[in-house]
This record gives C-alpha cells, sequence and structure tokens, in this order.
C-alpha cells in the first residue's frame, strides 16, 4: 500500500488545448490537487471591438477547431436576435441538422479517439487501427458521415462557409439529402455496436453531487436557443445569461470560471440529459436505460454515456429532419440584414455544453462591447473540485502514482475540455 | 507483409522512406491539426506513409526524435518562444501549418490597437495576464515550409507529405484564387452582390470559400504581385466600402506587409 502520491501531468494529452493536473498525496493526506490551465489567450471579445457585424460569425467561429459550427452559429443567433431576424423554419431545420451533425462527428472523435484508448490501454488510437481495425474503421465511418453532412449543408466541416446572418449562401440538392438520409439510418446499427463496446467497460463508480446547466427544452431536446435551466432549480431567459454564468478569475487559470447556486456546476452532455431527459428519443432513451443512466446522474464519468446517448438522438432526429426538408420545396429564404443599436444574445448546446455569445451594436452594426462564455469555462471549478474529490478518496485507498495519474486523465478528459477554446 | 508495415509503401517500386513527424500547437484553436484527422476516407493511408511520434491532441507518447515537426499556432508568450526554439532545434524540418502559425491568423488581429493594455483590460479587468504581441513562427525561428489556409486543406497537407516522403520539391501557386474560381465554373461573386479577396488571395484551397457562394477573406495571403489598388477599385465601384475591404485584408494577417500598419487608437472606438 502506498501512502505517498505525487502526479504531474504538465500539458494533458487526449484534450484540446493546454492544461496541467497536479496531485501530491502524503501519508494517506491530500495536500494538493489542482487542475491548471496554461493555454495563451487570444482576446477574442477584445479583437471584435470596432469590428462591423460581419466579422463576428466569421472571427469567432475560429474561437474553436472542435465545435466551430456551434460558434458561428451561437455568433449568427446573437446578431439575428440584436437586429430582429427571425429565422424560417427551413433555415432552423438546416441549422439544426448541421448542429446535430457537429455533435455526432465531435462526440465520436472524442469517445473514440481520445477516451477509447484508456480503456484499451494505449497512449491513443494509432495501435488500435492494426489491433482493432473494426473499431476504429466503424469509429471513422461515423465521424465521416457526420462530416460530409456538415461539408454539404454549412459548406465546410470546420469553419463553415455557408452559414450566414440571415439564413445560408447555398442550399444543399434534396438528391444529397435523400443520400445522407439513407446513409444516417444505416449508421444507427454502428452505434449500436459502439454502444456494445462500450459497455464492456468498467467506468470508475465516482460520484460527487453538483447543479447541472444547460438549456430547457420546450416540447424537444434543446440544442439552439430557448430558457436556461439548472438542476438546482434556477430558471432563467436566455438574455439574463450574465446571472446564470457569474464568471470570476482565479489565479490557477487563464480561463475564467463559474458558478451558480454552489461553489460550481457542470455543462455538457450529462448535464443535458439530466435536465431534459423526457425530452430524448425514445431509441437513445432506450441507450441511455441499458447504461442504468437515468436523472439526476451526479459520475463525472458518465458524461462519456451520455455523449454515446445523443449520438443516438442526434442521428434519429436528423433522420426526421431530413425527410420533413425532403417533403417540402428547399427555396432560397436568405434574408436581408439591416443593422440597428442593440444587445443580442444566443446560448446554443454545443458538443461541451452551453454556449453564450453577446454583443452591443451602435447604429452601423459594429460591435461596442462582446462576451462569450464558453462550456469548458463552465466546467473548470467543477473539475477542480471532482479531482479533489477522486484524489481524496483514493489518497484512502492508496493507489500508486500510475494508477492516480491515469484515473485523474481519465476525469478531465470525460468532460471533453475544450481548453483554448474556454480561453479563447 | 502488411501494407501499412514502416518501409513497405512504394512509389513507382522504389521503396518509400516513412519519415518521423510531429505536431506541436501553440496559440490558436487546434482545428488544424484536427483537419489532419478530419479526412477519414484517407487518415489510414496518410499515418501509413508517415510515423507519428508527438501529438498531443491524439496521443500521450512524446518523443524528441522526429524528423519533420509540423506547428500550429501563433506566438505570444515567452515560454512559448523556448519551446519553439526547442522543437526547431530537434527538427529537420519544420512546417508552419495554418494561417495562425504562418501570418499570426485572426489572433493577430489584437496586434492593430496602439495600446495592448486595452486589449487585456478588455477581456480581464484589473487581473494580471501575461500575453505579448503576436507573432508568427518565422519572426522567431527558421520555417522550412508553410501550408497556408484557416483551416488547412487536408489534401494539401498529405501532398507536402508525401512530396517530403519521396523527396520532390514542393510547388504552391501564384496564381490567385479567382484562377481555380473560374475553373469551377462559378458565378463571380460580385456578380451575386458578395465581396470578395480573390482577386488578390493565393490559391492552392480550390476556392474553397467562394465554391459556396462565401466571399473569400485572403486566409491564404497574397498572390504574386497583387494589384491592391486595383482591387480597391473594384470593391468600391461594386459598392462596398474601404472598411469592408480592410476587414477582409487584415483578417488574418496574410496581407500585413502590403498594408499600413494598422492602429487602431482604441479611444476613438
Amino acid at each position: 500500500m502506498k501512502k505517498t502520491c505525487n502526479v504531474d501531468i504538465r500539458r494533458l494529452s487526449r484534450v484540446e488545448g493546454h492544461g496541467n493536473i497536479r496531485i501530491k498525496i502524503k501519508n494517506g493526506k491530500l495536500m494538493e490537487a489542482r487542475w491548471e490551465v496554461v493555454e495563451t489567450p487570444r482576446f477574442f471579445e477584445a479583437i471584435l471591438k470596432g469590428k462591423k457585424w460581419d466579422n463576428a460569425p466569421w472571427i469567432t467561429g475560429r474561437i474553436c477547431g472542435i465545435c466551430s459550427i456551434g460558434h458561428t452559429l451561437t455568433s449568427i443567433r446573437a446578431v439575428e436576435n440584436a437586429f430582429g431576424i427571425i429565422p424560417d423554419e427551413q433555415t432552423k431545420k438546416l441549422r439544426l441538422i448541421l448542429k446535430h451533425m457537429e455533435t455526432l462527428q465531435s462526440h465520436t472523435l472524442h469517445l473514440s479517439f481520445l477516451v477509447l484508448p484508456d480503456f484499451m490501454k494505449t497512449g491513443s488510437v494509432f495501435p488500435l487501427i492494426k489491433s482493432h481495425e473494426d473499431v476504429v474503421l466503424r469509429a471513422a465511418r461515423i465521424k465521416k458521415l457526420a462530416n460530409d453532412i456538415c461539408d454539404c449543408v454549412g459548406g465546410r466541416r470546420m469553419h463553415p462557409t455557408r452559414t450566414v446572418v440571415g439564413g445560408f449562401t447555398m442550399l444543399p440538392e434534396k438528391e444529397e439529402l435523400r443520400g445522407f438520409g439513407e446513409r444516417l439510418k444505416k449508421i444507427v446499427e454502428d452505434l449500436m455496436l459502439v454502444a456494445e463496446l462500450v459497455r464492456g467497460f468498467s467506468l470508475p463508480d465516482f460520484v460527487r453531487e453538483t447543479e447541472f446547466v444547460s438549456l430547457k427544452g420546450d416540447g424537444d431536446y434543446p440544442f439552439i436557443g430557448g430558457d436556461l435551466v439548472s438542476s438546482d432549480g434556477v430558471r432563467m431567459r436566455e438574455e439574463d445569461y450574465k446571472k446564470m454564468t457569474n464568471e470570476y478569475m482565479t489565479e490557477q487559470s487563464t480561463s475564467k470560471w463559474c458558478r451558480l447556486s454552489r461553489e460550481s456546476f457542470a455543462v455538457g452532455a450529462l448535464a443535458r440529459l439530466n435536465n431534459n431527459f423526457e425530452f430524448l428519443h425514445p431509441a437513445a432513451r432506450e441507450v441511455a436505460g441499458s447504461f442504468g443512466l437515468t436523472p439526476v446522474n451526479h459520475n463525472p464519468f458518465m458524461n462519456n454515456i451520455a455523449q454515446l446517448v445523443e449520438c443516438v438522438h442526434v442521428v434519429k432526429e436528423s433522420t426526421r429532419l431530413i425527410d420533413e426538408l425532403l417533403d417540402s420545396e428547399l427555396k432560397d429564404s436568405r434574408q436581408k440584414v439591416i443593422a440597428r443599436s442593440g444587445i443580442g444574445v444566443a446560448a446554443v448546446e454545443v458538443p461541451i455544453g452551453i454556449l453564450y455569445h453577446s454583443y452591443e451594436f451602435d447604429d452601423d452594426g459594429r460591435i461596442v462591447k462582446s462576451d462569450c462564455v464558453i462550456p469548458t469555462g463552465q466546467n473548470h471549478a467543477n473539475i477542480q473540485l471532482d479531482l479533489e474529490g477522486i484524489a481524496k478518496e483514493y489518497a484512502a485507498r492508496g493507489k500508486t502514482d500510475m494508477e492516480l495519474e491515469l484515473l485523474a486523465a481519465m476525469l478531465v478528459r470525460a468532460y471533453d475540455p475544450c481548453i483554448s477554446c474556454s480561453v479563447h | 507483409m502488411d501494407e501499412r508495415e514502416p518501409g513497405a509503401r512504394t512509389y513507382l517500386g522504389v521503396p518509400l522512406y516513412r519519415p518521423k513527424v510531429a505536431f506541436f500547437e501553440f496559440t490558436s484553436c487546434e482545428g488544424c491539426q484536427l483537419q489532419v484527422l478530419n479526412k477519414e476516407d484517407t487518415l489510414l493511408d496518410f499515418l501509413s506513409l508517415v510515423e507519428v511520434v508527438n501529438f498531443r491532441e491524439a496521443m500521450t507518447e512524446q518523443s524528441d526524435d522526429y524528423e519533420i515537426a509540423f506547428v500550429e499556432g501563433s506566438i505570444t508568450r515567452d515560454d512559448d518562444v523556448k519551446r519553439l526554439k526547442k522543437i526547431r532545434k530537434n527538427a529537420k524540418v519544420l512546417v508552419a501549418l495554418g494561417s495562425c502559425a504562418c501570418f499570426g491568423g485572426v489572433n493577430q488581429l489584437k496586434n492593430r490597437f496602439k495600446d495592448l493594455n486595452f486589449v487585456k483590460t478588455e477581456v480581464y479587468g484589473r487581473h494580471p495576464i501575461d500575453s505579448g504581441p503576436v507573432r508568427t513562427l518565422e519572426e522567431i525561428v527558421k520555417v522550412d515550409l508553410k501550408i497556408y489556409g484557416c483551416p488547412v486543406k487536408k489534401e494539401e497537407v498529405e501532398k507536402i507529405v508525401l512530396h517530403i516522403a519521396i523527396g520532390k520539391s514542393i510547388v504552391f501557386p501564384k496564381y490567385p484564387v479567382c484562377m481555380e474560381c473560374k475553373r469551377n465554373e462559378n458565378i463571380c461573386l460580385f456578380e451575386l452582390g458578395e465581396p470578395c479577396l480573390g482577386p488578390v488571395t493565393r490559391a492552392g484551397c480550390d476556392s474553397w470559400c467562394p465554391d459556396n457562394r462565401a466571399g473569400c477573406w485572403g486566409c491564404r495571403g497574397p498572390a504574386d504581385d497583387p494589384n491592391l489598388d486595383q482591387m480597391k477599385k473594384i470593391m468600391l465601384e461594386k459598392g462596398f466600402s474601404e472598411e469592408t475591404l480592410l476587414d477582409r485584408l487584415e483578417c488574418f494577417g496574410g496581407f500585413s506587409s502590403l498594408m499600413k500598419k494598422g492602429n487602431v487608437n482604441e479611444k476613438d472606438l
């Protein structure tokens, strides 16, 4: 039994961005557990100052390489809200399909390329190409389908081109949509095989009660806009996001941290699922059930499972949306943009959690003030407290450095952190 | 022999050399590295062409033994200068991956302000934060090759890696995006009422944005001998403001050497 442990991970691997984990245990007593964010800031809010409205989605989409579609759509919604533009049904559906496919590609990247190696006891997905070719090819197939749809609907899988304030610069052909509809129906089988594989893994049984924040669905599992809700019973309007996030600085991070009713809260797939379980597609609920995942679940490692559940949900929902679009006439419905002064706020559920953009415009549509509150920024405090909790628990049990190092890394990875995004 | 065994691949019957490559990132969105994983069709082929020994976003193992370093991002902090110099020392070939590494990317937009303290206070208030002006890789170390774009195109990355592996020289297009756009039979974006930097931006992206009816923002920097005066004339003739032109020219930093240094006085905002 080793009662003294020292974990010092610099620039944790298999996550987006730069974060360190430090844990010190002496004679079975936890001395220190720290989640440090050392990422260099890019100052997006300052960059936007004085820029015209049309720069906002183009520039802020570059905050993140993984959820650039999410940032672009959030930015567009904030500008549209400021200018009083209401997207029509067709635009809403196409945007939602894009959103869903980004979720599918991001969750798949996370589960099968970043998390999977921990359970297969490898350092990366690369050796699995030889030892578990079918598993890797299956994940690549799912990711490819999601990305192909993003290419088609959004113009590009990363930093999309067709998505603009007022609608789309170009629409997909019905033939293309029909093909994607067919592929989506077939991909469900692949997802079920991923579920079967994941069922074979034993997730750490760590539980720490916390608050979960997400959008609140209004008849649907929510993704774009709507009320904000927390599992502690807080409910607010989208415009009041600042009261829901309460950003503050800490010396251990270049990213801001957030809090609401407690010292920390969590956002992401598990938060969405905990707050909106009843709105999940029945097939997705069934997968959740097969993992014993029901609300409110307080095991942070279950975020991996919640992501898998959401993959099933977004595939089923996208199939429905494509069918609806095929039944209607696709028409160019891009709206003319007339800039005006005012403030526009948008809340969108991106893969990692709820994302907010807010812009204040002058009469000419120039940005006077902007604010982006990033999901991982909202998760940092929760990660810190989980890390302390898990280190404390394991300090008592006497784990080796290696065991604790892996567990701590897996904990942070479970949040699917987008660290450079959180610092932006 | 397994096709993916090192050295098993051949080109015109000659065994291909499988270089050890490393990926690193500095101030960026890490999207360009992700683009390397993002083309699922050719991912396995690509991985058989090279031996990846460093790729923090995707793998835990690390090594200082590599020949080609792909470096994403711009430089804003002293500890990053040190890290970059070490990479330069280890690598035979250092490739700047994407517009942030080549030009500073969208990050360099903060350099347009006279007072960098204003930039810090706008975001962090009084909280102290360590960050200097945005610099390109080339301002700090020798860069052997540049892969332009925000994001980079995987096809181009693959072509370059293949050329390195077979020792073939790498030629980038000198002509503007307009050439590719015309070849792709697009309607000129100016005809559709969109501003576009296609006439002055270096090609190689296969007119990625114009193909989707989005005007070019110059993310690959200038083509050879760009005629900026004529570009300005077209923009004004088509009813776009000088501000719209400037927004695009300064967005990714590729044109910064051709322009008056952006000196925005934050007090005027």
